[in-house]
This record gives C-alpha cells, sequence and structure tokens, in this order.
C-alpha cells in the first residue's frame, strides 16, 4: 500500500478539519456580510456589499458541498447519523442557504424600492440563521449529542437547542460578523468604509466577549474538550496563537494594514477550530451521556483502502483548488466597482 | 399509508432531483455551446460572436446560480433522509461524491467567476480557458454523479463486509467501480441529453428573436450553433440509447421487462410504439412490432427475453410508470432527430428563418429534451425498484430509522414552497434577460443603466 505506516484515520480526522477551516475562513466572510448589511445606508452601500461578495460566494459554499463530501466518504456513519439526526436544522439550513443564493442574486435585478428592501431583509435574516445553525451544530458536536449503540441519535431537536450550543452558535454569529467587518474594510473605500471600521471595533468586543464566556462555560460544564492539552501542555501554545492573533487585528487595522488584519482573523479561525478539533480528537461525533457510544474516527470509518484511494484523490485535486481559488481572489483583488455586470 | 416514511423520502427526492435536474442539464449543454461561441469570437473577431457569448453567460449564470441553490440538497439529503443507504455505501458512493466536489464543483463555481465579473479584468484568452474550464467542470459533475448512481444499477469492483452484524458495502476495486458495466453508455447518454437541452434553448430563443425580428442577424448565427449542436446529438444518442438499453438487457433484467411490459417468457418480446400496461391481466395492449425487442437486444425476432413472470412480485418494479416514462422518453428522441433534420433542410433551402410555423415550434422544443431528460431519469430510477442498490439493498430498507413521517411531509412542504417560488423567479427574470435580448454594449464597458449612480459611474471610469 502506497500509505503504509500512516494513520489514515487521522489524516483524514486533519483533511475533513481543514476543508471545515476553508469553509470557515471564505464562507465565513460572506455570512457575515449578510448579517452586516442592514448596517449599511443607502442602496449604492448595499449594492457595494454585495458585490464584495460578488465573484467568490458561490465558490465558498463548495467548501461546505466537498466538506459533506469528504465526511461521506470517510466516515460514512458521522454524516448518516449528524445529519439524520440534525434533520430539521439542517433542512433549515438548506432553505436559509436557498434563499441567501436566491436573494444575493435577485436584489438588484429590479429598481423597486419594495424589492430590494425585501430581498436585503432576506439576505440579512439567512445569512443570520445559517450561520447561527452551523455555530448550534458546532456546540453539540462539542457537548455530545445522546447517541445508543445503533449509532443513530436518540433525541430530539430540544435537545439540541440546548444552552452551551445556543452560546457556541452565538460565538460562531460573533466571529463571522468580526470577520466580515474586516473584510468589508479591506474591500470599500470613503464612507462605507469608515463605517466598517466602526463595526470592527464593536465586533471585536462582542467576539471577545462570547470567546472569554464560552472558553469558561467550556472548562466548567464541558471539561473534556480540555484533557488533551491537560495531558499534553504543549497543546496550550495553541491557545495563545489564538489569543495573539486576536489581539493583533485591532493593531494592523490601527496601521492601516487591512489585509493583513484579514490573515489574523483567518489564523484566528485556524487555531480556535484546532483547539476545537484537539477537543473532540478521537471522535468527530461525541456521545453524551454514554461516551464510549461516541463515533470516532475509528469506529465510524471507511475501509483503509477508501481512506488511501480517497487520500490520493485529495492530493491531486487540493493543490489545484488551492491554487485557482488563490488566482480568482487575485484576479478580484482591491476595492470593488460597480458596473454592469454588478449585483 | 401516506405517511409512511419510505414513500414521503422516496417523493421528497423525487421532488428535489427533478427540480434540481431542470438546471444541470441547461449549464452542461450551454457550457458547450458557450465555448462554441467564444472560440468563434477569438477566432473571427466578429463582433456578433461577442455580443453572443455575454448574452448567453448571463443566461448561463442564471441557470447555474439555481443549479447551485437546488444542488446542496441533494449532497445533503443522503444522510438526512437515506442514513441506512449512506451507511451501506459511504465507502463506494462517498468517493465519488467527494470527486465531484473537489475535481467538478471548485473547477466549475470559481472560473465562473471570472466568466462573470472577469471581462475587463483579464485578457481575451484567458476568459476562453476560464470559459473551458467552465464547461469541463459542468461536464466533470456530471461524470461523478453519473458513476455513483451507475454503481446503484449495476454494482462492481466491492465486496460486502460486516461490522458488528452490520452489513455494508466496501471497496475492491477503484477502476472496476468508476467503470462499472453501465458507467460509460450512462453517462454518455445522460451527457448528449444534456446537450440537447442547452441546443434546445438556444434554438428556442433564436427562434424567438427571428419571429420577433429582433437581434436578427445574432440571432441567425445562434441558429447555425444550435442545428449543429442539435443534429449531431440527437443523431448521437440513437447510439448511446440502443447501448444503455443493451446493458439494461445484461444486468438488469427486470427494468427491461418493465420498460417493454413485457409480462411472458415463453412469448416473443414485442417493441412496442405507445401502449398501455394492464397490470392484473398481465399483459400490455398497444401498436407493436412481433418480437422486436428480441431483434433490438439479440438481432433475433424470435429470441426469448426474460419476462416479468421470471421475477417474483417483489422484487419487480411498478410496470405502467416505468413503460410509459421510457416510451415516453424514446418518442421525444425520435422527433427530436425529426426537428433537428427539418430544421438543418430548410437552413440549407435558405427558408428557415422566414418560416414562422417552423419557427414558432422551435420556440416550443425547449420543453422536449426537458421532458426527456426527467422521464428518462424516471425510467432508470423507477425500473430500479424495489431496489436501492440494484440486488444488494432494499429501498425500503435505506431510510433513515430516526427521522419519523412527520418530518419529511414538513419539508416536502418547505421544499414545494421554496421551489415553487426559485421557479416563478427563474421564469420572471429568464423573460426579462430575453426581452432585454444581447445588446451589451462591448465598446466602453459602461452601460447607461438608469440604476447605476453618477457616482458610481465615476468609479468606473476611474477604474478603467
Amino acid at each position: 500500500m502506497l500509505f503504509s505506516g500512516l494513520d489514515l484515520n487521522i489524516v483524514w480526522f486533519i483533511l475533513v478539519g481543514i476543508l471545515l477551516t476553508g469553509y470557515a475562513m471564505l464562507d465565513g466572510f460572506d455570512l457575515g456580510v449578510g448579517i452586516l448589511h442592514l448596517l449599511t445606508k443607502g442602496d449604492e452601500e448595499r449594492r457595494l456589499m454585495l458585490n464584495s461578495i460578488g465573484p467568490v460566494w458561490d465558490g465558498n459554499e463548495v467548501w461546505l458541498v466537498t466538506g459533506g463530501g469528504a465526511l461521506f466518504a470517510a466516515f460514512p456513519d458521522v454524516y448518516a447519523t449528524t445529519f439524520s439526526g440534525f434533520y430539521i436544522p439542517l433542512m433549515l439550513l438548506l432553505v436559509m442557504l436557498i434563499f441567501r443564493a436566491v436573494a444575493i442574486e435577485f436584489r438588484s435585478k429590479e429598481p423597486m424600492r419594495w424589492w430590494r428592501s425585501m430581498w436585503d431583509v432576506s439576505f440579512s435574516i439567512s445569512s443570520l440563521l445559517g450561520a447561527l445553525i452551523l455555530g448550534v451544530a458546532l456546540g453539540n458536536v462539542a457537548y455530545g449529542i445522546p447517541l445508543g449503540a445503533d449509532k443513530e441519535f436518540h433525541g430530539t431537536v430540544l435537545t439540541l437547542l440546548n444552552p452551551y450550543a445556543l452560546l457556541v452558535g452565538i460565538t460562531t454569529v460573533a466571529l463571522f460578523t468580526m470577520h466580515a467587518s474586516i473584510y468589508v474594510v479591506m474591500k470599500t473605500e470613503g464612507a462605507l468604509q469608515e463605517r466598517a471600521k466602526g463595526w470592527i471595533k464593536n465586533t471585536i468586543a462582542a467576539f471577545v466577549i462570547c470567546y472569554i464566556t464560552t472558553t469558561m462555560t467550556t472548562l466548567l460544564y464541558v471539561p473534556q474538550m480540555t484533557d488533551h492539552i491537560r495531558n499534553q501542555p504543549a497543546f496550550f501554545i495553541l491557545a495563545i496563537l489564538n489569543m495573539l492573533a486576536i489581539a493583533n487585528i485591532p493593531r494592523e487595522i490601527y496601521h492601516g494594514r487591512e489585509f493583513r488584519a484579514f490573515v489574523f482573523s483567518c489564523l484566528n479561525m485556524v487555531f480556535l477550530l484546532a483547539l476545537f478539533g484537539l477537543g473532540v480528537f478521537p471522535y468527530l461525533l461525541p456521545s453524551n451521556p454514554h461516551f464510549e457510544l461516541g463515533l470516532s474516527i475509528y469506529n465510524a470509518a471507511s475501509s483503509q483502502k477508501t481512506l488511501g484511494i480517497m487520500l490520493m484523490i485529495a492530493l491531486l485535486a487540493l493543490p489545484m483548488v488551492l491554487s485557482y481559488t488563490a488566482s480568482i481572489y487575485w484576479v478580484f483583488r482591491g476595492k470593488v466597482k460597480l458596473n454592469e455586470k454588478s449585483y | 399509508m401516506i405517511l409512511d416514511p419510505v414513500i414521503l423520502s422516496r417523493l421528497q427526492f423525487a421532488l428535489t432531483i427533478s427540480f434540481h435536474y431542470i438546471f444541470p442539464v441547461f449549464s452542461i449543454g450551454l457550457g458547450l455551446i458557450l465555448a462554441i461561441m467564444e472560440g468563434l469570437y477569438l477566432k473571427t473577431g466578429d463582433e456578433k460572436y461577442h455580443q453572443m457569448t455575454h448574452f448567453w453567460v448571463s443566461i448561463f449564470a442564471l441557470i447555474f446560480g439555481i443549479g447551485v441553490a437546488s444542488g446542496i440538497v441533494m449532497e445533503f439529503q443522503f444522510g438526512t433522509n437515506w442514513s441506512n443507504y449512506s451507511r451501506f455505501v459511504g465507502d463506494v458512493f462517498g468517493s465519488a461524491l467527494a470527486a465531484e466536489g473537489l475535481f467538478a464543483f471548485f473547477l466549475e463555481s470559481g472560473f465562473l467567476a471570472i466568466l462573470l465579473f472577469g471581462w475587463d479584468k483579464v485578457s481575451k484568452k484567458m476568459h476562453f480557458l476560464s470559459t473551458l474550464m467552465v464547461a469541463l467542470g459542468a461536464h466533470f459533475s456530471a461524470v461523478w454523479i453519473v458513476v455513483a448512481n451507475s454503481w446503484q444499477q449495476t454494482p462492481a469492483g466491492f465486496h460486502i463486509v460486516s461490522h458488528n452484524g452490520v452489513a455494508r458495502a466496501e471497496i475492491t476495486d477503484f477502476w472496476a467501480m468508476v467503470f462499472n458495466p453501465s458507467s460509460v453508455e450512462r453517462l454518455s447518454h445522460v451527457i448528449l441529453g444534456a446537450w440537447l437541452a442547452g441546443a434546445f434553448l438556444v434554438l428556442s430563443i433564436n427562434a424567438f428573436y427571428l419571429i420577433k425580428n429582433k437581434h436578427v442577424e445574432i440571432a441567425k448565427a445562434g441558429m447555425k450553433i444550435g442545428l449543429s449542436v442539435a443534429v449531431t446529438a440527437s443523431l448521437l444518442q440513437l447510439f448511446t440509447g440502443h447501448e444503455s438499453a443493451l446493458v439494461v438487457a445484461k444486468h438488469q433484467p427486470a427494468k427491461l421487462a418493465a420498460m417493454e411490459g413485457h409480462f411472458t417468457s415463453a412469448e416473443t418480446a414485442n417493441l412496442h410504439l405507445f401502449g398501455w400496461v394492464d397490470e392484473k391481466g398481465n399483459k400490455t395492449v398497444g401498436p407493436a412490432i412481433l418480437g422486436g425487442l428480441g431483434f433490438l437486444v439479440s438481432g433475433d425476432f424470435q429470441q426469448k427475453i426474460k419476462g416479468l413472470d421470471s421475477f417474483p412480485k417483489t422484487e419487480r418494479p411498478p410496470v405502467q410508470v416505468t413503460f410509459q416514462t421510457f416510451h415516453l422518453m424514446v418518442a421525444i428522441g425520435m422527433a427530436l432527430i425529426g426537428l433537428s433534420f427539418l430544421g438543418l433542410w430548410m437552413q440549407w433551402r435558405g427558408t428557415l428563418y422566414t418560416c414562422k410555423p417552423v419557427l414558432w415550434l422551435f420556440v416550443a422544443s425547449v420543453l422536449l429534451p426537458q421532458i426527456a431528460n426527467q422521464v428518462g431519469w424516471a425510467a432508470a430510477e423507477v425500473g430500479r425498484q424495489p431496489w436501492i442498490v440494484y440486488g444488494l439493498l432494499r429501498t425500503s430498507h435505506g431510510i433513515s430509522p430516526m427521522v419519523h413521517a412527520g418530518q419529511i411531509l414538513a419539508s416536502i412542504i418547505m421544499f414545494s414552497t421554496v421551489y415553487l417560488l426559485l421557479f416563478i423567479l427563474f421564469l420572471f427574470l429568464l423573460n426579462r434577460k430575453i426581452q432585454k435580448g444581447p445588446v451589451f454594449n462591448g465598446l466602453s464597458g459602461i452601460h447607461h443603466d438608469p440604476r447605476l449612480t453618477v457616482q458610481s459611474r465615476e468609479g468606473d471610469i476611474n477604474a478603467l
């Protein structure tokens, strides 16, 4: 076998993590732009907001689709249990993603005020709810959900709406909104940019409060998330790097280095999700209260053969994906301008 | 009975996949045609091809947008409604789906950005390259999804492994899975179906312009491109259709028997032009070529074909639906060949662009490949029943055991509402684009659109 000596299950845990991190970094800012959308003044600012994400938002969503596909292929039991267990929230998420896509496409197609306001509100609400549902789902994964020996979810929608999951949901909204404020500052100029600089101050404050609250709640109520760090203190460096990344964002903004601020906001997400992954490892879907029934990277995985084939596919495809994603962002670099092709 | 989770989940899947499938066939077909149009523009430098490309890129964008919005549902739905199926096939099916995401979707959505928004940002050649990449991505997505579906029809390259008493399919040979017995035939059939959908969309809109005497030069050139794709694809479709039927005959005999409503193994197998299946009386009535099915499968009119009586009732697909959808698809396929050649002949005679009745026929013809694509898939999928993976897993065993009928009913109602809204919006915007027509002012890049404020126009000028 080509990859002998390599623990393919761990490799795929990391690869799924990379896809989800890619999704958070990219779709995170366009969901956040949606959440901030209604805070702008006037039609032109709203069009600038939409067009700042115009060429890239649907490519960003592909990261979620591919992440779902990778989960299906590498860890079918996790895919099956999560998606059927989270049935109602997932259906809601799908409808929100559809509404968002439609709102972006259709908003500027008609000049009527009521038409544009209607889609502005749809865009904003669907972005907000989409981010919230993703965050609540993440919170449930961290907390663990009631799984049976049959690998199925034994709970209801109310089980998923527990306070801890909701807290993680709100934190996710704050995170995406902060990320988007920085993105808007980077992509715009003039009055809108000044407005967005104000958003950065508020959203950083909101995110830091959420971050501290979530961390304390996790230490108190979900202590298993920190087991690996307790056992191996070297991992604590991730938490420190995370805090440094957050602290550096206002500094870069102050010096007018918007792109670097955005990079540090991305790094913040990388460290956050690395901490999250470390917390749940080796589980992908921990069980609570019966910890031993959790779906791990070993009892929920595809065969070694499939994991090996998939790794070949990923090694072939990821460099291509990364290179043309990067070149497309390069083509559309700089401040957003409106023209006849704009939304 | 109506609140049976199996029926509801099947209903939901039928609803979401049928709606979704309107759009990818257009984007695959238009992908090819866009590449032809922009290629002609690069080669000739003729402004009409430039206008045409701009126009069809904007139609493509609309179709692609709704395709993405409705397609995300498909990716999630295996897990939400068919969790047992997902556990059973994940090891095999999942890798094809992940490959689709990695190879096709990123390519398509990434380069679409340049196609739509990059006219002024990259060179003409780079823009053309992006068009090729988008077309390639659209075709790739068909490759992987048809491979995955073909594996459900004719599973290969796997073995069944039991983990703690739960059986699942695990891959043994990746290439045998990819090139399972029906992949190539079905893929070529599906792609040609998509080319036909694209070609007749182009023909339909251009015929409309000719009738209205608008954009005449562009419309004539567009008709030519549409006709050449239509003639090629409709003829080739005859062969891939026949090849696909041979694969069904060899690997899914119950489906073949249902497609022709052939009940009695001992009798010669007839080929019906159309008909009605009497499922209680075990016979099919309608005009038929006696022994025609035997002839098509083996070249011999006397050849006996396995009838539905060779299969226990619990292993037969619904006959009427399979028969009717299959026959409608074949009939439309023949009509498309006729229509394509009628257009070609009249073009050669020089009468096509002025003959209004025929032009109206082409306007309406956009529906035909769409219907054929839909009912063709229905025949393929209904004919596979009662299996979700042929011969291995029953559809009724594939559902999500923890999802209640009420939840599924709620999601069906939700999707129906959302899709209805989406479809109305789609038609509304498509109509607007058609009314506006290919009138892009290609010289300045600045469009005199009252929606743009003075300020943003200045921004444009600064950008130039």
